[in-house]
């Protein structure tokens, strides 16, 4: 019905632009009108991403007063410094084993609530996901309470099995394994949903061709899932790598650096000098180093994703 | 049992068949039960919030046992609802989440549409940029565009440091790419002779989009949309960064800084504020589920 109402007008619109202006007239505008559309989003990536990443190079090269060119003074500075050490190997551990065992605890998860009757996958899929949902900064809060010195629920309950208050956020090693604790249970559930989406769409026949030729449960998922998933893996965990190793929040509310800088990463040690130590160019320079980093996984996420789109 | 008997008696390829049934059952429980202690550690942060919001502080520091409450009580939630500066927080929070997203679809939608389908000259390149942009962290551009903002502010005299509103201009940088990149991806699922037949019968490209693109691409409208709110709701870095007055902030950040005093922690407020910082997110998840998860794996799989 819509369409016999509309078919007056869009056939009486046709000849109008017919009547008005050739092909070639058309196709100029059609340019002319793209650029228009995309013009808010150059002009926003231009402004608001573009210029402050080339802003934060000339930054790194001023002294604190931001007053006088100093070249690589404030990288020279850095290096002589034994907390930067302590931050670049941190950073390094944290993004490392975390993105490890997100994608372990994905990829066993994903198999679970694979297993389990479609009818009953959407409510596990839905419970599992929750800490993704929460914003880390709030769920962050939760575990700073449950890891609470005095007060921590995990010591009342861990007391019951006769082991010895853990000191979660005080003692250094303690520290950074509560810091990558919840970093892993906020970032697991991104894996499993995708692993799980990956996983729906290896044929089931393939598995069953398995099954004929006696493959056990640990061929199939080394011969069949794995090579199938594994553009899906690729992507999620070097994507999943970038975001720890750009991680803020989780750090930042947790232990704020401490004990002693034994838990700081790049981005909180970059906000610590930057913004409350108020030297910017020094805090610019630290987080310059997370660019070598990110630029190599993103050119492997850009590779894959071409690859992808050549194979469709 | 009686099958497998059976299947016993029968020829070797048979008891295969038995043991594989065998097995699935097993494998089945033993999903169950590693499911069931995964939902654990995955609803303890969230539970405990909603345990400890009940609690009075006298409960709290009674060191009772912290998985239940004796007492519970709805002081904490009345004493937040009705605290002006939480309200403040709220309201900031919901304008900035609501503005930002408008703002993101205003720029991102007709973009993607361009980039989907009208090809023009680096239309290609723009394409690979905007998804480049999407996976330049935060935590790499606060501190260039803190000091951007303050020459700014020298230069003009608008101050844009310490107001809310700075927020808007700052959320689109995490917001527009991703929102881009997931519409491209449903607007090139589009077949082309829907647009076409559009073209055909005389529709303006502003047309094409309203009634053709937009209304069939919803589902990953809807996507985007979530995601966009979802992000701005939770951002923590810029707020933290940008704005330091208690009238200016959003809640995660008004939460960390306001109901923290020194070292006194007022933990039953926390958890509540906590709790109902999280519940935006959580109810438009509990309503939206099935778009929230196609936003979140149409991202890398639409590639």
């Amino acid at each position: 019905m819509v369409d016999v109402t509309f078919q007056p007008n869009r056939v009486a619109g046709a000849q109008a632009t017919r009547k008005r202006g050739g092909l070639r007239n058309a196709l100029r505008r059609k340019s002319t009108v793209a650029f228009v559309m995309t013009l808010p989003l150059i002009l926003l990536i231009l402004i608001l991403v573009v210029y402050p990443a080339f802003y934060s190079l000339h930054l790194a090269t001023l002294n604190k007063s931001m007053a006088k060119f100093v070249g690589f003074g404030n990288f020279e500075f850095l290096f002589k410094r034994d907390t930067f050490w302590l931050v670049v190997k941190q950073s390094c551990i944290f993004a490392i084993s975390a993105v490890v065992f997100k994608a372990l605890i994905g990829f066993i998860v994903a198999h679970f609530v694979h297993n389990v009757p479609a009818k009953k996958q959407r409510k596990w899929r839905g419970m599992l996901l929750v800490p993704w949902v929460i914003p880390p900064a709030m769920s962050t809060l939760a575990w700073l309470w449950l890891f609470d010195p005095s007060y921590s629920a995990f010591n009342y309950t861990l007391s019951f099995f006769g082991i010895g208050p853990i000191p979660w956020t005080g003692d250094a090693m303690w520290a950074r394994f509560s810091v990558i604790l919840v970093n892993v249970w906020y970032g697991a559930p991104f894996f499993m949903i995708m692993y799980l989406a990956a996983l729906k769409s290896v044929p089931e026949q393939l598995y069953e061709a398995a099954a004929i030729d006696g493959a056990n449960w640990w061929q199939r998922i080394w011969y069949v899932t794995l090579p199938m998933m594994r553009n899906i893996i690729a992507i999620t965990t070097l994507f999943s790598l970038i975001v720890t190793f750009a991680n803020f929040d989780i750090v930042r509310i947790l232990t704020a650096g401490g004990p002693l800088d034994h838990t700081h990463i790049f981005a909180t040690w970059a906000f610590r000098v930057g913004i409350e130590g108020s030297d910017v160019p020094l805090g610019a320079s630290v987080s310059l180093f997370m660019v070598p980093i990110l630029a190599v996984a993103a050119i492997f996420i850009l590779r894959d994703i071409s690859k992808r789109g050549n194979e469709a | 049992m009686s099958t497998m008997t059976i299947d016993k008696s029968g020829p070797t390829r048979k008891v295969k068949y038995g043991s594989m049934s065998r097995d699935r059952a097993w494998a089945l429980r033993w999903s169950y039960f590693f499911l069931v202690l995964f939902a654990i550690f995955s609803l303890t942060p969230p539970l405990y919030m909603l345990v400890t919001s009940l609690k009075s502080s006298a409960e709290i520091s009674a060191a009772t046992n912290p998985w239940w409450v004796y007492h519970p009580t709805l002081e904490n939630y009345i004493g937040l609802l009705t605290s002006n500066q939480f309200l403040r927080f709220f309201w900031n929070s919901a304008w900035v989440s609501i503005i930002v997203v408008t703002i993101t679809m205003l720029i991102s939608v007709p973009a993607a549409f361009a980039l989907a389908r009208m090809k023009f000259w680096g239309s290609a390149t723009l394409a690979t940029g905007v998804f480049l942009t999407y996976l330049i962290p935060d935590t790499l551009l606060f501190i260039p565009l803190f000091k951007m903002f303050a020459v700014f502010g020298d230069w003009t005299g608008i101050q844009l440091i310490n107001r809310w509103y700075v927020l808007l201009l700052i959320y689109p940088t995490l917001t527009v790419p991703f929102c881009t990149w997931i519409m491209i991806g449903y607007f090139a699922s589009i077949p082309k002779e829907l647009d076409e037949a559009a073209i055909i019968d005389g529709a303006s490209w502003f047309q094409t989009l309203t009634r053709i693109f937009i209304p069939v691409a919803l589902p990953g409208l809807i996507a985007a949309t979530i995601f966009a709110f979802t992000v701005s709701w939770a951002q923590f870095l810029y707020p933290l960064v940008f704005t330091t007055s208690t009238d200016q902030l959003v809640l995660p950040v008004g939460i960390i800084t306001t109901l923290i005093k020194g070292d006194v922690f007022n933990w039953g407020q926390i958890m509540t504020g906590a709790l109902l910082g999280a519940a935006p997110p959580l109810i438009i998840y509990a309503f939206l589920m099935d778009y929230y998860i196609a936003g979140l794996t149409a991202g890398a799989t639409k590639g």
